[in-house]
């Protein structure tokens, strides 16, 4: 019993619908409570008024949109080391959540900007990253899309997706470098004296959760249809080479 | 090797394409500039180390797109991968000799259209200095993309989509460098890390490209 | 029941409407796409038993 049994489609599909009832079912909660705890029952910060409850949204998308970049580097390097189908799916069911999340963080933090800073967009380096990391999403999707043959697709889009990964980082230092910024520092560190206060903190972790539920039974439902889409084209290739044979043989 | 690079030199001239487009379109660009934000010559030298770099930087996307795409068509590129050159080097080689016919021209010209923004004296060799280093980055980068795209037909926006924002710490570092020299501060540092990405660009980029290249000619 | 936002409330208010938006969209976009495809593949596999 090994992990890389899943990367058997037939298995992976099933082990999917086992997991995604719960998954749907606990995402829906923790966002549901989260969200309803954050709006309804938190006091409002003593600076930023009631803003702070955009928080709920913002930092999760957030830490998403970066985990998702994530999760498909990984599952690019599984594709190109060992070559499962399932893994390179999975980096392309991934990618629209990631632009998804990617483009909460900017527009929440975007509406928290304009009252908090005076503008709605500034070219502070996180935004400025934000913004690249956007664009990578983009362009990696477009790949995705302009290519018919699904294994160079596949292949193609796993390179890329290493590259950028190494231009990100780049891009996130030379930002650094190239603009001090108005964004606060990290919101959530394991330093307890930067961390957001414990009234916030607790909602805010429960939305996190359900972000990060929210975007695992995504990404399993949409490898899924992946995988059908696969298996539809391959039965209709099928079906028309059977249709010429039958033609040549009478 | 060299017969190679002699060759995309030699086929770059005589088409006109290299050395003329891409600089006419750096100056169109650099003389559009003025009528866009206002001919101030204070604004204009202000902004002209930015402006000369992401002149340059567009005008070396401009010819990418005919970097492999012509080699493709006609099947040398097939034959090249059945050559013994390995094809990490075939595409340092095409990187190479696409910025001989567009980075160089580009370095050279840049001082040329800073007098035209009226950039600050002390900019023109920091500005020259850092187009130099940078440019041989965009030309191998731009290769990566555009060993990505050769498959596709009418690749070329989809290129620019994929290579622009890896463009983004090279113009950010070349550009402050620039920008720096010009306002008389010290542009040393964002000089060693735009020299640092060149070189790791010119040493990891190939094998990257090469291995996209093997993909797209299976 | 909405609590009092004073005067942030559009702020707040847009900036859930439009992440609540986005959100239910992929989920909703997903959803009617793995309908289809299943749909589709469901008949193709129908045709394929019958024809051998």
């Amino acid at each position: 019993m090994s992990l890389w049994e899943y990367a058997n489609p037939v298995k992976f599909l099933g082990l999917s619908e086992r997991v995604m009832p719960w998954l749907w079912g606990f995402a829906a909660a923790c966002l549901g409570v989260g969200l309803i705890w954050g709006f309804f029952f938190t006091p409002d910060d003593f600076r930023q008024g009631s803003t702070v409850k955009i928080i709920y949204l913002h930092v999760p998308a957030a830490f998403m949109a970066i985990q998702a970049w994530f999760m498909m580097l990984v599952v690019s390097l599984i594709w190109i080391i060992r070559r499962h189908h399932v893994s390179a799916l999975a980096a392309k069911a991934a990618a629209p959540v990631g632009v998804v999340m990617t483009l909460i963080a900017l527009v929440t933090g975007a509406i928290w900007g304009q009252p908090m800073w005076g503008t709605w967009w500034a070219w502070d380096p996180r935004l400025t990253s934000f913004l690249i990391l956007f664009l990578f999403y983009l362009g990696y999707i477009a790949l995705w899309e302009a290519i018919e043959d699904p294994d160079t697709a596949a292949d193609l889009t796993s390179i890329l997706c290493l590259v950028g990964t190494v231009f990100a980082v780049l891009s996130r230092y030379a930002v650094n470098f190239w603009n001090q910024g108005l964004h606060q520092g990290a919101s959530l560190s394991l330093d307890k004296e930067e961390n957001v206060a414990d009234v916030f903190y607790i909602p805010l972790l429960v939305c996190m959760a359900g972000f990060v539920l929210l975007f695992l039974a995504l990404v399993f439902y949409r490898t899924g249809t992946e995988i059908r889409v696969r298996r539809t084209r391959a039965l209709i290739a099928r079906e028309g080479r059977g249709a010429a044979a039958q033609v040549e043989g009478a | 090797m060299r017969a190679l690079f002699l060759r995309d030199l030699v086929l770059a001239l005589r088409a006109g394409g290299g050395f003329g487009l891409g600089l006419a379109f750096f100056l169109i660009v650099v003389v559009l500039v003025p009528f866009s934000v206002g001919p101030s010559s204070e604004l204009l030298g202000r902004i002209a180390p930015g402006v000369l770099w992401l002149g340059a930087l567009l005008a070396c996307l401009l010819s990418l797109d005919r970097l492999l795409a012509v080699d493709w068509e006609d099947g040398a590129l097939d034959l090249l991968a059945t050559s013994p050159l390995p094809l990490e080097g075939v595409i340092a080689v095409k990187a190479a000799a696409h910025w001989v016919t567009t980075g160089l021209p580009l370095v050279l010209a840049a001082p040329v259209l800073g007098v035209l923004l009226n950039l600050a004296p002390q900019g023109y060799g920091v500005l020259v200095l850092s187009l130099a280093l940078g440019t041989p980055a965009l030309s191998m980068i731009g290769a990566f993309g555009a060993a990505l795209t050769v498959g596709i037909k009418r690749g070329g926006l989809l290129m620019s989509l994929l290579v622009l924002p890896l463009y983004v710490p090279t113009l950010i570092f070349g550009a402050e460098a620039a920008r720096r020299a010009a306002e008389g501060q010290d542009p040393a540092t964002p000089l060693l890390f735009l020299a640092g990405i060149t070189a790791g660009v010119l040493a990891c980029m190939p094998f990257a490209a090469g291995a996209v290249l093997r993909v797209n000619l299976r | 029941m909405i609590p009092d936002l004073g005067k942030y409330a559009d702020a707040v208010l847009s900036a859930y409407a439009v992440s609540i938006a986005l959100l239910v969209g992929i989920v909703a976009l997903s959803l009617w796409r793995g309908r289809r495809v299943r749909a589709q593949m469901v008949e193709a596999e129908k045709r394929a038993g019958r024809n051998g």
